[in-house]
C-alpha cells in the first residue's frame, strides 16, 4: 500500500503539472480563500496585539471611578463635572474592599508649563504616589516621589516624554531641572518611560505629575478640599474585578447616602469594560473574515469537483484499464481522492505563500502591524486539505463505480 | 488436475429496456493449460461477451465458469479484480496504454496495483520489456513509439504479472501486415517457448491460422470447434 499511495501522489503531480494552467485556474478559489484568510488572521493578530498593548497600558487590573455629571437647575453637566469623589472616599474604599491592593487619586487641568524660554500646554495631574503603582508607569531617568514628598507638599514633577520633547533641546537631561507651572516653579525628579497612544487614541506621553497635596494647595486649586478628579484602584487579579467593583459601589453608596431608587452619583470604569468594545470590533472583523473565507473555499471546493469530474470522464478508458490490469474499487477511489487533494494542498499551499506576501505588503505599505501565526498556517494547510477530500469524493466515487467494460470501449 | 479453463452452459442475458438480449446460450467449452485458441466470430455473434466472461470482467447470467479452479460466477466486484490481476493478461485492439506514461510504467501497472516493492515493479517490467524486444525504449511515451511497439509494450503489460492467460482481443486490428506479423510472432512464441496459454479473438482467418484451436461463435452458440495444425510462423 506504500509504494501505492507514494507513486499515486507522484502521478497526481505530475498531472497536475502537466496540466498546470487548468490546475492553476481550477485552484485559484483556494489560493484566494487561503491566502485572504492568512493575509486578514495576520492583520486581525497585529491589530489586536496594539489593541492590548494599548489596554495594558493603563496598568494591569485596574478599576477607575469618574464622579457623577451635575445637575444644576434641571442642566446636566458633562460626566466627571461632578465633585462627590473624595479622597477620603479612596482611603475608606482601601479600608473597606479587601479585594483592591491599592487606591490612588488625581485631579487634572491643562495649564502652561515654562522652561527656559519655552512653554507648553499640558494636562497637569495630581495624584498619590499609589496612582502611579496602579498605572504601571515606569521611568527612563530619575523616579517618582514618595509619600513624603506627599505631605510635606513638596514642589516635584515627573514629566512625560511629548512634554520633554516640546521643552528640551535634544541631549538635554530633564531630571534635575526647574519648571515652572501656574509660576510656581517644580524641580523634575523622573521622566516617564514611553507608553504611546491609549486606546482610545490619546497621547499618553504627554502629561505631568505631582503629588496630589500640591497641587491642591498651589496649582490647581479647589473647590472644596479633598475632592478629587477620578479614583483608581487595582485588584491583584482580573478575577477579582467585578467583585471589587460591586465592592466599591456599595461603599461609595453608602457613603454618598444615595437611597435604593437613587442613581450612582458615579461611574465604575475596568479594563474588561474597555477591552470588551475592542473584543467586540474583533469578533465582527473575525466573523467577516471567516465568511469571505468559507465563501471562496466553496467556490474552490467546487472548482476542485469540476474539474475532478471532466478529468473521470477524459480518463474513462485509463480507468477502463487499470480496473482491466486489477485496480479495485478502493485504488481508484483513492487516485483521485489524492488527485483532488493534491490539487487543494498545492492550492492552499500557493494560498499561504500570497497570504504572508499580502501580509508583509500590508505592513509596508499601509503600515500595519501584522503577525503571522504558525497556527493560522495550519489551520489553512488542514482546511484545503479537508475541502479537497471533501470535494473529491463525489468524482472519485463515481470514478470507482465505472464497469470495466463500458470504461474499456468508452470513446 | 483438470483444464485451466472449464465453461459449463453459459448464457449471458443483458436487459435493454423491456426486451432481454441472449448474448449467449448455453457456451460449453474447455481450454487446456498451454492451448493457443482463436475465437472467431463476426460483430454480434456474442464472442465479445465471451472473451469479457473468460476475461472475468463480466460474470455470466446462467452456467459455471471455473478458472485454475475457481468459480468466477461467485465472486464479488474486487475478487474478479484480484483474480484479473493474478491470472490474466490482456492485450487489446487499441492498445490502451496510459498516455504521457512511460513504456516501463505502464508495464508495471500490474504489479503496482498487487502491492509488489516499487523496486521489483521495475526490474519485472524491464524484463518483460526486454522479452518483447523494446530493452531501450522503458522511458518512451506510449506517442513517441509507433503502434507496433505500442502493442508489444501492452503484450509487455500483460505478460508482467506472469498470468494463467494472455487474452488477446483483435491484437492486430489496427496494425500494418508487417507489425501484425512481429505481434503474432510474439504471441506465438509466448505460447511455443514460455507455455503461456493465449486465447485469441480475431475476425481475420489468417491471424486465427496461428492458433491451434479454433472456435467460431454465432448467435452466442459454438458453431464449430477444431484442432488443425497451426500454420508455420508467417505462412498463410
Amino acid at each position: 500500500m506504500g509504494a501505492f499511495i507514494w507513486l499515486t501522489v507522484l502521478t497526481a503531480f505530475r498531472i497536475l503539472f502537466r496540466n498546470r494552467m487548468r490546475a492553476g485556474l481550477t485552484m485559484l478559489g483556494i489560493i484566494i480563500g487561503v491566502g485572504a484568510v492568512i493575509a486578514m488572521v495576520s492583520i486581525g493578530h497585529g491589530a489586536k496585539a496594539v489593541v492590548q498593548a494599548q489596554v495594558a497600558s493603563m496598568g494591569t487590573n485596574v478599576i477607575i471611578v469618574l464622579p457623577g455629571a451635575t445637575t444644576v437647575g434641571g442642566v446636566r453637566g458633562s460626566q466627571g463635572s461632578g465633585v462627590t469623589l473624595t479622597l477620603s472616599d479612596a482611603l475608606e474604599l482601601k479600608k473597606r474592599v479587601p479585594l483592591l491592593s491599592e487606591t490612588g487619586w488625581s485631579k487634572r487641568d491643562v495649564m502652561q508649563i515654562v522652561y527656559g524660554n519655552k512653554n507648553w500646554n499640558t494636562p497637569v495631574n495630581g495624584i498619590s504616589p499609589s496612582y502611579l503603582t496602579i498605572r504601571d508607569w515606569s521611568y527612563s531617568s530619575g523616579g517618582p516621589f514618595t509619600q513624603a514628598d506627599m505631605e510635606a507638599g513638596a514642589r516635584v514633577a515627573l514629566i512625560g516624554q511629548t512634554v520633554v520633547e516640546n521643552l528640551y533641546d535634544v541631549g538635554e537631561e530633564p531630571v534635575g531641572s526647574v519648571i515652572r507651572i501656574k509660576n510656581v516653579p517644580f524641580r523634575v525628579i523622573g521622566v516617564l518611560a514611553p507608553k504611546g497612544q491609549s486606546a482610545q487614541g490619546s497621547d499618553q506621553d504627554d502629561i505631568i505629575f505631582i503629588p496630589f497635596s500640591t497641587a491642591e494647595r498651589k496649582v490647581l486649586g479647589t473647590q472644596f478640599l479633598g475632592s478629587v478628579g477620578a479614583l483608581f484602584a487595582s485588584t491583584d487579579h482580573p478575577d477579582d474585578l467585578p467583585a471589587a467593583v460591586e465592592g466599591i459601589r456599595e461603599v461609595l453608596r453608602a457613603r454618598h447616602r444615595l437611597q435604593p431608587e437613587q442613581q450612582d452619583d458615579f461611574t465604575i470604569r475596568t479594563q474588561v469594560d474597555i477591552g470588551l468594545v475592542q473584543e467586540g470590533t474583533s469578533q465582527t472583523l473575525t466573523l467577516m473574515m471567516f465568511s469571505v473565507a468559507s465563501i471562496s473555499l466553496l467556490v474552490g471546493g467546487i472548482g476542485i469537483m469540476n474539474i475532478l469530474l471532466v478529468s473521470v470522464t477524459e480518463r474513462t478508458r485509463e480507468i477502463g484499464v487499470r480496473m482491466a490490469v486489477g485496480a479495485k474499487r478502493r485504488h481508484i477511489l483513492m487516485q483521485f481522492l489524492i488527485e483532488a487533494m493534491t490539487l487543494s494542498l498545492v492550492g492552499g499551499l500557493l494560498g499561504i505563500v500570497f497570504g504572508v506576501i499580502g501580509a508583509q505588503i500590508t505592513t509596508v505599505v499601509a503600515g500595519w502591524p501584522t503577525i503571522i501565526s504558525a497556527e493560522s498556517i495550519l489551520v489553512a494547510f488542514f482546511f484545503s486539505l479537508a475541502v479537497g477530500l471533501f470535494f473529491g469524493l463525489y468524482p472519485a466515487n463515481k470514478a470507482s463505480r465505472l464497469n470495466p467494460i463500458e470504461a474499456l470501449r468508452y470513446e | 488436475m483438470g483444464a485451466l479453463i472449464h465453461c459449463q452452459d453459459l448464457w449471458k442475458v443483458y436487459r435493454l429496456g423491456d426486451i432481454g438480449v441472449q448474448a449467449l446460450r448455453g457456451v460449453s467449452l474447455s481450454i487446456e493449460r498451454g492451448g493457443f485458441v482463436a475465437i472467431m466470430g463476426a460483430s454480434g455473434s456474442g464472442k465479445s461477451t465471451l472473451m469479457n466472461i473468460l476475461g472475468c470482467l463480466d460474470q455470466p447470467t446462467r452456467g459455471t465458469y471455473l478458472l485454475d479452479g475457481l468459480d468466477i460466477g461467485k465472486a464479488g466486484r474486487d475478487e474478479l479484480a484480484e483474480i484479473r490481476n493474478l491470472k490474466i493478461g490482456f492485450v487489446f485492439q487499441s492498445f490502451n496504454l496510459i498516455p504521457r506514461t512511460s513504456a516501463l510504467e505502464n508495464a508495471q501497472l500490474p504489479l503496482f496495483y498487487r502491492g509488489v516493492p516499487l523496486r521489483q515493479q521495475r526490474e519485472r517490467a524491464a524484463a518483460a520489456l526486454a522479452r518483447v524486444g523494446l530493452s531501450g525504449r522503458e522511458h518512451h511515451a506510449p506517442a513517441q513509439l509507433s503502434g507496433g511497439q505500442q502493442q508489444r509494450v501492452a503484450i509487455a503489460r500483460a505478460l508482467v504479472s506472469q498470468p494463467s492467460i494472455l487474452l488477446a482481443d483483435e491484437p492486430t486490428g489496427n496494425l500494418d501486415t508487417e507489425s501484425s506479423r512481429e505481434i503474432m510472432g510474439i504471441l506465438d512464441s509466448l505460447n511455443r517457448d514460455d507455455g503461456i496459454t493465449i486465447i485469441l479473438v480475431t475476425h481475420e482467418q489468417d491471424i486465427a491460422h496461428y492458433a491451434a484451436r479454433q472456435i467460431v461463435v454465432k448467435d452466442g452458440q459454438i458453431q464449430s470447434d477444431r484442432s488443425g495444425e497451426p500454420a508455420p510462423i508467417g505462412g498463410h
